[in-house]
């Protein structure tokens, strides 16, 4: 098992997401400068949440022209696993893993609380574990946006990785904290390999972090 | 008619943002910036031609609300 | 200072636009032999401002207690430190940014943020988590949702950024505030007892180093700019509110962390206030040698920036270090990597002056001794007024039918209500180590990697401080000792933020004077000094002053983060009891101001013999695992913190049918209370252990579904309170 960190000026879940991963596989993940040009062999490439170069001009928009990126894009298309959580996911969207934008909150403001997904693809190396968790979002970019023909091309092809849901895994306006379409919190690309989640599965985790929920999908990708 | 209001930091005012932009255009081999600097572009339709009333309103805008005087400048465009 | 017969060269209204009083400048020339260069003008109001010098406030501030088992270091340094065992500690200090937060809120608390973590990763240590006091005016001031909600979005615009974690902090609104918040910013690191760096410069020629940020025309302050060395459109070169560059504070964190585990760095200072001048100053003080600086070395933001300019800079993100020569290019190399400036700007000599050069022309020769050793220090003029007297008020005074309606409009009031809209925007999880969250007494942070956790609240009440300052700076120290202690962890030190109007009136000195003693005697008797802190003087508007307002944040230790406690209701069935006698003082009390709009009756009187022992007791309990949730009694009494654990809870409590309490009871703000939620089972052991230490001990309770029944007539659902408890701040 070897896993690799990426880190970018700016990330700050990095060291996080990597005891997570320790904890949960028994391996320390290596980290991963972004100036630096390629991964060795990996089985998981996790790109972190934080704000890479401060979240300036666009969220994602300058880690995804790092040069680490590329070969990360490369690797993503040879099939490696790649997770991208909160600013990791919108540096996969701006890389082009990903479809889609991650809009500003709808509610204007920064957003810190536990939320409930459920995954819709149930199948994948990332969610097939998963049931309905509790798992904190943290962040001001997260309200997905797809056009329509888009949105038709992931759900036709069961790309919906996560929704927003309440306690019995309903998926309503309600439950939605950020205004993302169709409550989508996570997606998968094409090939199911590369997931991108708004929500912190690292910091749910263990018994201190109240809550354990996240471990399920480092469980699924990991053993 | 429409309006278009620019609104940048004061020239002398720290712009984090331009200079991270500035350092990634260089990255990617834009060699020959000297500086960036970002700011906010608003585009407000009026309805009224008169061009004089349109732009005393549109300053009172930007000194009310749009622009935070202690730290940014605006300019004011009418087509 | 009218009676001067002016015989300088110097301009009159430039010492004056300075700051500086004409007895002031007096001593600058004795100081020097001769008179100040406009540079050194400059340098000597900085250093000698109320801010860097203390001088009103450091006769006062050395009675506090600051030594303990537990201190590392105490005030002086640019931050206080205290022993956590295993070798580690705690760097932990809170700081005002009271004045920017008024001009322009979103910078203004960005900034102040980032300058107190500058001021604990300075000392080797990695922030773990902020936390803020702040104060704003009434609720319905015009000016009060633009200024909150700017600061809350400034305050979580540079922590969740940097990636560190706001786990808490206290808010309240009061008129005294409408012309001059208070925003106050409170930082802890970790570090390791043998790795804690300090500012004393040391080793004639070592290498004098700038790191950071460029230096722009940030924060020169507008008085000072009013001479005539300057041109016309100088107006446009001042912006006196700086912007805050968190992504740049994360990468000078980084970097400074990365060098710090090499033995490169002989002495650290941040540059805050006064930027290249005091930081300088500081370290050259602390070592007793002198500095020599080439300021044209400097990097620089801006065109044409004057030796002057340079060295009153507010620019963020900066920092200066002596470095071991041999240690120069490895170090930079670090700073290289994280894309940060890094430039040798001078030497360490041993003229005990600060030499500043600028293209080969010396711009400043000053002794450093004069700069600080010499700066003035005034005992002001004091009255301390009598305390507002003590009111009694009787049951029938008040309708009983009433008291759920009243605690209704109690909790939905701005001062009650919950503060989750404000905490919900601060990344308040982020390094995965918060064991408890923002909304309970203390928030507890783990310390990485370990099971034991660090607990911390900040608090005051500055209307029991305006009307008996002794008894409300007594309070601000006890309230966070509580909350402390109702976490499960032991309290250690405390930081102060000393917030005051115009210490040149005599009475506000007095309110000063008096807070101090009430802070000092409960620092000594609960055995929890004072190892940091900051003095904010001047905040008035329109000649009225705030309300006295001394901030405190505590520190304490849990040793075993199984024995954490929350305030939130876990079991129906369980007891929930009252730890502490209750007098019924409802003076000044949320009550009274809340639904009686009466801001008066005296403000409640701490016994520090009885604080102590319920404390410990309370303690005791918890350490013997017989504690299921806990609570401090805090502002609002009893009705008030037995509602904020339903609705944490999600559980309600029917108060024993025995017992018909008034308002007095419901709503009285007696100190040195806890309320605790026990097993029934546990109940005679624990009243036995209460009667052998003598501590006051009754059942109020049992923790029912949720809903709160009391005085066996009324009830309310606890679904109903919550709505109505987290409606309140948010709709400003």
């Amino acid at each position: 098992m070897k896993s690799h960190v990426i880190v970018f000026p700016g990330s700050n879940c990095d060291r996080d997401v990597a005891v997570a991963i320790k904890n949960i596989s028994g391996h320390q993940p290596q980290m991963v400068w972004h100036k630096e040009s390629s991964i060795n062999q990996s089985d998981l490439i996790v790109v972190p949440g934080g704000f890479s170069y401060g979240d300036y001009l666009r969220c994602g928009a300058m880690a995804s022209t790092s040069p680490i990126m590329q070969d990360v894009v490369k690797k993503a298309k040879e099939g490696v696993p790649v997770l991208g959580i909160c600013n990791g996911f919108q540096i996969l969207i701006e890389s082009g893993l990903l479809d889609g934008a991650l809009m500003r909150n709808s509610s204007l403001s920064f957003i810190c609380r536990d939320i409930l997904i459920k995954p819709k693809n149930q199948s994948s190396v990332f969610t097939k574990k998963t049931q309905v968790a509790k798992m904190p979002i943290a962040h001001n970019e997260g309200n997905f946006f797809v056009t329509s023909e888009q949105l038709k091309k992931i759900q036709d092809n069961d790309q919906i990785a996560f929704q927003y849901c309440d306690e019995n895994g309903n998926v309503s306006e309600h439950s939605n904290p950020n205004g993302s379409l169709e409550n989508i919190a996570g997606i998968l690309n094409e090939n199911k390999n590369v997931l991108g989640m708004m929500p912190h599965p690292e910091r749910a985790a263990e018994l201190a972090h109240g809550c354990e929920d996240g471990k399920t999908i480092f469980e699924s990708i990991l053993n | 008619m429409l309006a278009k209001i620019y609104i940048t930091l004061k020239k002398d005012v720290l712009d984090p943002q331009g200079s991270v932009i500035a350092n990634s255009l260089k990255s990617l081999g834009f060699n020959n910036i000297e500086d960036v600097r970002q700011g906010k572009f608003i585009e407000v339709k009026l309805n009224t031609e008169n061009k004089e009333t349109a732009n005393k309103q549109l300053n009172e805008m930007c000194e009310k609300l749009l622009a935070n005087l202690v730290i940014e400048d605006y300019k004011v465009e009418i087509d | 200072m009218t009676n001067h017969n002016w015989q300088f060269q110097t301009e009159r209204s430039l010492v004056e636009n300075h700051g500086l009083k004409l007895d002031e400048f007096e001593k600058i020339v004795e100081g020097l032999g001769r008179e100040p260069n406009l540079t050194e003008l400059g340098i000597f109001s900085a250093m000698w401002n109320e801010h860097c010098s203390y001088k009103s406030s450091k006769f006062w501030l050395k009675k506090l207690p600051t030594s303990g088992d537990r201190v590392v270091q105490g005030p002086g340094e640019n931050a206080g430190v205290i022993d956590i065992d295993d070798g580690d500690v705690a760097v932990f200090k809170m700081e005002s940014h009271n004045h920017p937060s008024f001009l322009e809120p979103y910078q203004g608390a960005a900034t102040g943020v980032g300058g107190i973590l500058r001021d604990v990763f300075t000392m080797g240590a990695r922030p773990v988590a902020n936390l803020n006091a702040l104060r704003f005016g009434e609720p319905n001031h015009p000016k009060t949702k633009h200024l909150l909600s700017g600061v809350v979005s400034g305050i979580g615009g540079y922590g969740n950024c940097i990636g560190v974690p706001t786990v808490g902090g206290e808010v309240n609104f009061h008129p005294s505030y409408n012309g001059n918040i208070l925003v106050n910013a409170m930082t802890v690191g970790i570090a390791k007892k043998d790795k804690i760096f300090y500012s004393a410069a040391a080793g004639i020629g070592n290498p004098v180093v700038y790191v950071g940020s460029k230096t722009g025309r940030d924060g020169i302050h507008g008085a000072t700019m009013a001479s005539a060395e300057f041109d016309e459109d100088s107006e446009d070169k001042k912006p006196t509110v700086q912007v805050g560059d968190p992504f740049t504070e994360k990468l000078l964190l980084e970097a400074c962390l990365e060098l710090m585990k090499e033995e490169a760095i002989i002495a650290i200072q941040d540059m805050g206030a006064a930027g290249l001048t005091s930081s300088s100053i500081e370290m050259a003080s602390k070592g007793d040698v002198g500095l020599e600086i080439d300021l044209s070395k400097v990097p620089m933001r801006a065109q044409n920036m004057s030796a002057y300019e340079l060295m009153l800079s507010e620019s963020q993100e900066r920092m200066l270090m002596v470095l071991d020569p041999s240690k120069e290019e490895m170090a930079r190399d670090i700073f290289k990597k994280w894309d940060l400036e890094f430039e040798v700007i001078g030497k360490v000599t041993d003229t005990k002056r600060l030499i500043l050069m600028m293209n080969d022309k010396e711009e400043a020769s000053i002794p450093i001794n004069i700069l600080v050793e010499d700066a003035p220090e005034y005992q002001r003029d004091y009255i301390v007024e009598e305390p507002s007297p003590i009111k009694e008020y009787k049951s029938e005074d008040f309708d009983q039918n009433n008291i759920l309606k009243d605690l209704n409009t109690m909790i939905m009031h701005p001062d009650l209500s919950s503060r989750k809209w404000i905490w919900e925007q601060y990344d308040h999880m982020v390094m995965a180590d918060t064991v408890v969250r923002p909304g309970s007494d203390a928030a507890v942070v783990r310390v990485h990697g370990t099971n034991k956790g660090l607990a911390m609240s900040t608090d005051c009440s500055p209307v029991y401080c305006k009307h008996n300052p002794y008894e409300g700076g007594k309070h601000a120290v006890v309230e966070t000792w509580r909350n402390i202690i109702a976490s499960g962890a032991l309290p250690i030190a405390i930081t102060d933020c000393m917030n005051f109007g115009n210490p040149e009136k005599p009475e506000i000195m007095g309110q000063f004077v008096e807070c101090i003693r009430g802070m000092g005697d409960a620092c000594s008797k609960l055995n929890y000094p004072v190892v940091s802190g900051n003095v904010s003087l001047y905040n008035e508007t329109n000649g009225e002053g705030i309300y006295p307002t001394p901030a405190i944040g505590g520190v304490g230790l849990i040793k075993d983060l199984s024995n954490v406690k929350t305030l939130s209701l876990k079991n129906e069935g369980n007891l929930l009891c009252v730890v502490g006698k209750s007098n019924n003082h409802l003076g000044n009390s949320k009550y009274m101001t809340i639904v009686h709009n009466k801001e008066d009756g005296g403000t409640p009187e701490i016994d520090l013999d009885e604080e102590l022992k319920n404390g410990h007791f309370v303690l005791e309990l918890i350490n013997k695992q017989l504690v299921e949730s806990s609570h401090d009694v805090g502002e609002g009494g009893i009705l008030i913190a037995v509602a904020e654990m339903c609705i944490a809870g999600n559980l309600g409590i029917t108060i024993d049918e025995d017992k018909e309490f008034s308002h007095r009871f419901y709503f009285g703000e007696d100190q040195s209370r806890y309320l605790l939620e026990i097993r029934p089972e546990n109940f005679d052991q624990l009243k036995q252990l209460s009667e052998s230490n003598n501590v006051v001990f009754e059942k109020l309770g049992v923790v029912d579904q949720a809903i709160i029944k009391i005085n066996n007539l009324n009830e309310i659902k606890v679904s109903e309170l919550r709505n109505n408890f987290e409606s309140g701040v948010g709709n400003i």
